[in-house]
């Protein structure tokens, strides 16, 4: 694999800097067909809760303008069937598998990160700002001191790099990534989806049963780049960029606002394949600006 | 299972066969090979416009690969003014598809575009009685003249919302079902098309000791089981349509105290 996109990321050796953003991504195993696992830099998993959850009821997905609503209501199998069936059955892809996890109280995430402090996971992604969930996730998400209470208990419960995915539903985005970057943070993922909704005009119903969604594609892009751009002034630990990333051109963006890598979403659903594009493009790109390595972009933008 | 792959096919024809319905056939003699019944394609616009590929069923393996949809919104218009000669991507075969044991005679239960899988079903059974009910007129005639060129459809049994297909009855198949199923023997029923005509075609059948095939439609993103927008409750918990899917077994989603109530 190419010298020029290998990078590593609080101690995560990774063959490139695409990552695969959770919630898009299952597990892996079901892109296996399309995608080379072990060139991606990490797939980021479906999100995991102590308990099961079957999700929200109703339509959970709308097409919208150059994006897409969901409300999937972190619907997952558990941390226990995590541990005992899904993470043997993908260790075989011999990729690095970041667990997205969600709680509804700080103790919550304190015991996911004991429970999740094993082999296989190269580290954990606090998700703290999931839109679609009333018991959990975003409350953490838009609070700085809230933010930091998960963030230390966390760390305090794990061996591995913790990585907090901030939510872009928030006056101050700067404010909420310092809280955590101070609780012990290791790496900052952003930004998660924009709360939306969308009205059917002939029913007069809101087309997704959970009645707002949040939104994601190519249409939340610039809301993300700027983010990235503040939170990278601010802080000083790396970030995982994401928001409606699908060419290179998008991630190139991203990584001269300051991001070390980069996690592509909705545009898998478009195109399984489209992160070995994005990796192949990258690697020209590179070559085009006389760069030798990713890590000479981060930041960049003059 | 067949491994899902990204195809690229010509489109051949894209005519409407009723109002705002359209029959779409595509050049893919390779997928024609593997495609079973049940299974699904998800198409991607050729346009930037598009976030989300549009899930189809495969509706006809004979003689290239054919689909039927109705123009809803943006995306089936789009699809819809596509002209012959185009290359539309997908990704296919997805699904599971219907079992097609060695049934002796199947009845095939749809509503709707859900008629379109019944139609692929039809192509593969040794023998077949069809039921089929529509808005009106318009909606059913096409269906009838696909099912009555294969030689495994012996009858066609119709209704219309509106009765105005005369040779057919007035009211909905669940209405039908019980007359047709006490007259003859069948050895299972497939059904595809609204949840509420699935569900009461999937309680007449169990009741009547037969074998039972739900095929559901759903919004989808991924069809490969990752995103989770197409997951349903079923007795044994959460299913992914696209993936565990979407052909199931009826008992899936019928609890024995509602067969025994009945």
């Amino acid at each position: 694999m190419s010298e020029l996109l290998q990078t590593e990321i609080c101690g995560i050796k990774m063959n490139t800097p695409i990552l695969a953003a959770s919630g898009t991504f299952g597990f892996g195993e079901e892109y296996e067909n399309f995608v080379d696992l072990q060139k991606l830099g990490a797939v980021m998993v479906k999100c995991i809760t102590l308990k099961p959850r079957s999700g929200n009821e109703g339509v959970r997905i709308a097409e919208t303008p150059m994006g897409m609503l969901n409300s999937i209501g972190l619907e997952n199998p558990g941390v226990e069937k995590f541990l005992a069936e899904i993470l043997p059955r993908i260790k075989k892809y011999n990729m690095n598998v970041i667990v997205n996890i969600s709680g509804s109280s700080v103790e919550d995430y304190g015991e996911l990160a004991k429970l999740l402090n094993v082999d296989g996971v190269a580290a954990l992604e606090l998700n703290i700002s999931c839109p679609n969930v009333k018991d959990g996730g975003i409350i953490f998400g838009t609070d700085p001191k809230a933010a930091f209470d998960v963030t230390a208990e966390a760390k305090k419960n794990t061996g591995k790099p913790v990585i907090v995915k901030l939510s872009p539903n928030v006056t101050d985005i700067t404010e909420i990534a310092l809280a955590v970057e101070s609780a012990g943070a290791d790496c900052l993922s952003l930004i998660n989806t924009l709360m939306g909704m969308q009205i059917n005009v002939d029913t007069w119903k809101t087309t997704l049963g959970n009645i707002t969604g949040g939104l994601s594609g190519a249409a939340i892009k610039p809301v993300a780049v700027r983010m990235v751009y503040q939170v990278a002034r601010a802080v000083k630990i790396p970030i995982i960029g994401m928001g409606g990333i699908k060419t290179c051109a998008d991630a190139a963006e991203f990584f001269l606002a300051g991001a070390s890598a980069v996690a592509v979403g909705t545009a898998n659903f478009l195109n399984p394949n489209v992160t070995m594009k994005i990796a192949d493009d990258l690697e020209k790109y590179l070559q085009r600006h006389n760069l030798s390595n990713i890590s000479e972009l981060v930041g960049k933008v003059k | 299972m067949t491994m899902s792959e990204i195809f690229e096919s010509e489109i051949k024809s894209n005519v409407e066969v009723a109002p705002t319905i359209f029959k779409m056939e595509l050049d893919a003699p390779e997928l024609a090979k593997i495609a079973k019944p049940g299974q699904f394609l998800n198409i991607k616009l050729p346009s930037n416009e598009f976030t989300l590929r549009r899930p189809l069923g495969i509706a006809s393996t004979l003689n290239g690969v054919k689909v039927f949809y109705r123009v809803v919104g943006r995306g089936t218009k789009f699809l819809s003014e596509l002209k012959a000669g185009t290359i539309l991507n997908y990704v296919a075969p997805l699904g599971n598809g219907f079992s097609l044991q060695e049934h002796s005679k199947v009845l095939l239960v749809g509503g709707g575009m859900g008629i379109a899988p019944l139609l692929s079903a039809a192509e593969k059974l040794r023998e077949a009685e069809v039921l089929i009910g529509g808005k009106n007129k318009a909606e059913v005639t096409f269906w009838i003249k696909e099912f009555s060129r294969l030689p495994a459809v012996d009858i066609i049994f119709v209704t219309t919302d509106d009765g105005s297909y005369h040779y057919g009855r007035k009211g909905f198949v669940t209405d039908y079902l019980p007359e047709i199923l006490s007259a003859d023997k069948y050895s299972a029923v497939y059904t595809c098309g609204p949840d509420v005509m699935m569900y009461g075609t999937a309680l007449e059948a169990i009741a009547n000791g037969l074998h039972c095939e739900i095929c559901f439609e759903r919004r989808m993103a991924c069809g490969l089981g990752a995103c989770l927008s197409c997951s349903i409750e079923t007795v044994n918990g959460r299913k992914k349509v696209c993936k565990d899917g979407p052909v199931f077994d009826a008992r899936e989603f019928v609890e024995p105290e509602n067969i025994l109530g009945n």
